[in-house]
């Protein structure tokens, strides 16, 4: 035999041994899986955000498959639409879940909440939190180094280099709560997104008394209760210094935002006030 | 008043930075590239300019457009590699060749990584190495020494390592150790000079730059492996041939300034030791059984390789563990 | 020349203020007393808005049995109890005393004269401790009583005295040892009572020659007493440290430092020993090294606790214009702060007072693995490991290279010549580590 013969003789039975073997091992370990977890995997984005709170989208779709309702189970990214699709494969019951959004409970931009000395350290909140109050007067507001950012694995919040703040991008945010949960100070929650992203809320969880707080921050809330004494649906409580808005309660009226002397209860991505001319008018007699 | 700086603890500093290691490195190879000047004249002179300039070149152009990333190289690391690789070359050696050795040194060896810090291999050793391959002749014809390199062109000569090599005992015997010493010998010309690197040794070991470990532990252990080797011969054979095994070839250059490599060599003083121990062996088992005459460069290389597996496994001695009393 | 083992770095001393006197400083005005001012619990105030206290009135009560009394150190009225903004700029409770006069309770005893003998028995001793609100003014602040009371299965086998101060700038410990050596020395002898050792170790750097020849030269009248010179190198004030440099045992991982058999005081902690057993005085005040380049009177200030850090500063000849940044404590392990109207505490041994030249850190470059950092843990740790680990949030890794052994010395970041932020993020993630430890036993023993 000529050497070409004995290299292809021995070349393929070394293939056909090593292939038998993988055969064999594949046979023994083979895991009995439920053939229903690729369909439901195909259906979800694959974008392993770990958005749903599961370690990724195989995880979410084992879950899927294995939970007896699909109550309280939620892709942030494809939303409910993936979530009919899912319960329809599984000929299990849909349930609409509320969207919900994270809201950066701060409005301590460098202009309102001044900072009053320099930190020189390593940038992560968690840090600063455990260090100081902040270089700020505030020891509640924001610290602005974004552990909340560096945890959201779909990019919906980024700080805004003007105002040193986080901005949350209400389109991409599925309202997973990590940026909350990441947040050393609890300033970030997740609140039920009102329609086309509306919401209002108090922006400030400074539990100081009044008059420190507004000494650290021209917009921080001081507990007044103008707010709670406005609002006719009950939304409003006050504890600890500090207003809050349930956003379950809450009916988006504005008029809390209107008394607040501070200018801490914001109203987000509603259209601008109709009445054109008073506004006018008391712009010219504040002049 | 300014406004205040708060930041954690501690809150002074040792004052040595990046910078001052790499040029604390850089002032211990001037002796060595002194004697280098006086025995091979201008042409050491080019082929060191030669390699700093392209190392610093390829570094900003690669950071800069490549990467997207602020330029470091005012941190001096590209510097030392320019000049580590020059000395590892024969000072005869086509100059295109080192801007080719120093493309590869800072390309593949060190930014290809991430840079700074992220190299699992030295880079002027991965050069080097690269060169050694690739142009097998001309990294291999060594010039004669010559005092302030008059009358180098065209003569090779035969370094103490071949000599060696070839294991003619009567030869061996006759090289004059001395010489060695003073650099009085062929090889690549940050080699030749023996006291010369000693002196840099200790300018990095009184500036705390570097720790005695790893040179030591490769001198040590290549003096005693030869020894153990040869000792059959005789153990007046044994100890010149161990001597010049210690003062031929790169061994000290690699030692002291290669093998030493911050960002390559092992964290804990047991790591160092061993890691230097690993070294002596490879390069005398190179030296003496392998094709190649030297094998220094390709010990601290392969090394380098296992230096991630030393860390995880060669832990500082703790706090505690000496003796527990009660 | 005796040291410990393991790592460790010797920082430029700047002891600006070695030799210099205790100086008295003035009275505040009004004097602001956190109720915690001690690790533990923080003290219950008894006293209400409007009370007149005396010094060395109760002003609170220890809260369990890891806390501390807190006693009025001026005299005048109960202004308010309420928050006020501590060094770390967070609020704290805390009672503000309106300054009149200078009245002591009558208990106090105000002479100079040395009293060197003492019939207390241990009990009575620590009792007495516990009363006067003695803590661990080297700066840790430990309950001292809870250090003197081992667990029954310990043996104390000697006390060994912190007077090392390795601490750049601190001269605190220096002045009073120079001042106060006799009060020292009783202090030492009613601690090793308290404990019940027949043998005791003053452990001094040196740097202060000066204070070993005194306290040497005390020491020959008082038995078991030995004073022990040690080379200069930080942190050898460190607990687990000093006892490796002073008697070469080294205390086991996760275990208590009495382990080893030896208790561990500051020296300052054992004169404030030696004022509350003899003299029935509560710790009040303290000495305080007020430093700095730029400061125009740096000193050894006897202060009373309380004091507002501002007027500390004050008395060392004001702030001076280029200041960019103020330590509480030595520069090393202290705290930064940007509240100069923060009051004092007992732990406060100094105020370093910085130029903006020094002041500023240096951006951090990447890490080149020099080993620098590793060579400085006297821990035998890996820091540049432990960081990376905490920074990626790799938790697992950071327990399992016994990132819980740190004692946040600093010499990792002091030594890292890329300046890179070692010990912010090895101390943030010991504590994440301590915790999950903490809830993984908590759960193991349901």
């Amino acid at each position: 035999m000529d050497i070409i013969t004995i290299s292809i003789i021995s070349l393929a039975s070394i293939g056909a041994i090593a292939a038998l073997i993988l055969y064999v091992i594949a046979q023994r370990f083979k895991v009995e899986e439920d053939p229903r977890i690729d369909e439901v995997e195909q259906l979800l984005p694959g974008a392993n955000c770990g958005g749903c709170g599961k370690a990724g989208c195989r995880n979410f779709a084992e879950s899927c498959v294995n939970a007896h309702s699909l109550e309280g189970m939620l892709c942030p990214v494809g939303g409910n639409e993936t979530m009919k699709k899912i319960a329809s494969v599984l000929g299990k019951e849909a349930h609409e879940a509320e969207a919900r959004v994270a809201v950066v409970r701060c409005n301590g931009t460098c202009q309102y909440r001044p900072r009053t000395g320099i930190y020189e350290g390593a940038s992560n909140c968690a840090i600063i939190n455990s260090l100081y109050a902040g270089n700020t007067g505030c020891a509640y507001g924001c610290l602005g180094c974004g552990d909340c950012v560096s945890v959201c694995s779909l990019g919906a919040i980024s700080i805004d280099p003007n105002t040193g703040l986080p901005v949350v991008d209400i389109d991409i945010c599925g309202g997973c709560g990590a940026c909350a949960r990441a947040c050393p100070r609890n300033i970030i929650e997740v609140r039920r997104k009102g329609p086309k992203g509306r919401g209002v809320y108090v922006s400030c969880v400074n539990k100081d008394k009044g008059g420190i707080a507004r000494k650290a921050c021209d917009v921080a809330c001081i507990g007044c209760g103008k707010c709670a004494k406005e609002c006719k649906f009950e939304a409003i409580t006050i504890a600890n210094n500090v207003s809050y808005i349930d956003s379950d309660k809450c009916k988006m009226c504005r008029k809390c935002v209107d008394v607040c002397p501070t200018g801490a209860i914001l109203a987000v991505n509603f259209p601008p006030k109709k009445v054109v001319e008073p506004t006018e008018t008391t712009t010219q007699q504040k002049q | 008043m300014n406004k205040l700086v708060v930041s954690p603890s501690p809150h002074v500093h040792s004052g040595l930075s990046t910078t001052q290691c790499m040029y604390g490195v850089l002032i211990a190879l001037i002796p060595a590239f002194l004697v280098s000047l006086y025995y091979f004249g201008i042409d050491a002179l080019l082929v060191t300019a030669t390699s700093v300039v392209a190392c610093i070149t390829f570094e900003y152009l690669i950071q800069r457009y490549l990467l997207g990333q602020r330029s470091t190289i005012g941190d001096g690391s590209a510097i030392l590699t320019g000049v580590l690789l020059a000395f590892n070359l024969p000072a005869s050696i086509p100059l295109w060749i080192v801007v080719v050795g120093a493309l590869f040194a800072i390309g593949i060896g060190k930014m290809a990584f991430g840079g700074i810090g992220n190299n699992i291999f030295n880079p002027a050793l991965a050069g080097r190495i690269f060169l050694l391959i690739s142009f097998p002749q001309q990294m291999t014809t060594w010039p004669i020494p010559a005092p302030w390199g008059i009358g180098v062109d065209g003569q090779t000569g035969a370094t103490t390592l071949s000599i060696l090599k070839r294991g003619n005992v009567e030869e061996i015997v006759n090289i004059d150790v001395l010489e060695t010493l003073v650099g009085n010998a062929g090889g690549s010309f940050g080699e030749v000079s023996a006291i010369a690197l000693i002196i840099g040794f200790l300018y990095l070991l009184w500036k705390k730059i570097i720790t005695w470990h790893i040179p030591v532990s490769i001198i040590a252990t290549v003096f005693l492996f030869s020894f153990a080797v040869t000792i059959s011969q005789g153990w007046e054979y044994a100890i010149i041939f161990s001597e010049l095994q210690i003062f031929s070839g790169g061994l000290l250059l690699g030692a002291i300034f290669m093998a030493t490599d911050y960002v390559t060599s092992p964290m804990t003083p047991g790591g160092m030791l061993l890691y230097g121990v690993l070294i002596g062996i490879i390069t005398v088992v190179i030296r003496l059984w392998g094709a190649y005459p030297e094998g220094l460069s390709f010990a601290i290389f392969i090394m380098n390789g296992v230096t991630p597996l030393i860390n995880k496994y060669m832990t500082p001695k703790r706090f505690g563990e000496v003796k527990r009393h009660g | 020349m005796k040291t410990f083992r393991i790592g460790g770095v010797h920082p430029r001393e700047n002891k600006l203020t070695a030799g210099a006197p205790i100086t008295h400083a003035s009275l505040p005005k009004q004097a602001i007393i956190l109720l915690s001012q001690h690790i533990g619990a923080p003290a219950e105030a008894i006293v209400a808005k409007g009370d007149m206290v005396k010094v060395g009135t109760l002003l609170a009560k220890a809260n369990g049995f890891v806390s501390a009394n807190i006693h009025s150190p001026v005299s005048g009225k109960v202004a308010k109890i309420d928050n006020v903004t501590d060094a770390s700029g967070y609020q704290k409770p805390a009672i503000y005393i309106d300054v009149e006069g200078d009245t002591w309770e009558e208990s106090i005893d105000r002479s100079d004269a040395l009293i060197s003998s003492c019939n207390l028995d241990a009990q009575a001793i620590i009792n007495k401790i516990d009363q006067m609100g003695i803590v661990g003014i080297g700066g840790a602040t430990f309950p001292t009583k809870v250090k003197l009371m081992p667990p029954p299965n310990m043996k104390p086998e000697v006390l060994i005295i912190n007077a090392v101060e390795c601490e750049p700038y601190l001269t605190n410990d220096h002045a009073l040892m120079l001042a106060k050596a006799d009060e020292i020395m009783v202090g030492v002898e009613i601690l090793m009572k308290a404990i019940n050792v027949t043998q005791a170790y003053i452990g001094i750097e040196a740097n202060k020659p000066d204070a070993i020849e005194l306290l040497k030269h005390k020491a020959q009248e008082h038995k078991g007493i030995e004073i022990v010179r040690l080379q200069c190198r930080y942190p050898q004030g460190g607990e687990k440290q000093l006892i490796d440099a002073v008697i070469g045992r080294q205390v086991a991982s996760g275990a208590l430092p009495v382990s080893t058999g030896a208790v561990v005081q500051n020296v300052a902690t054992a004169y404030a020993v030696y004022e509350a057993v003899q003299k029935n005085k509560p710790l009040i005040e303290r000495i305080v090294t007020v430093t700095g380049k730029s400061l125009a009177r740096p000193g050894n200030y006897l202060a009373r606790i309380g004091m507002p850090v501002s007027q500390l500063i004050e008395e060392a000849g004001g702030l001076p214009e280029n200041t960019g940044k103020i330590v509480l404590g030595g520069p090393m392990m202290g705290r930064a702060t940007q509240n100069i109207e923060a009051p004092t505490s007992k732990g406060t041994s100094g105020i370093l007072v910085m130029d903006d030249s020094e002041a500023h850190r240096i951006e951090p470059s990447p890490c080149i693995r020099c080993a620098k950092c590793v060579a400085a843990c006297p821990m035998g740790l890996e820091p540049y490991l432990l960081s990376k680990a905490v920074a990626i949030g790799n938790y697992e890794i950071a327990e399992e290279r016994r990132i819980y052994d740190c004692i946040e010395c600093g010499c990792c970041s002091y030594s890292c010549p890329a300046h890179r932020q070692l010990l912010d993020y090895i101390r943030y993630g010991k504590g994440k580590v301590m915790g999950i430890i903490r809830a993984r036993n908590a759960e193991t023993k349901k």
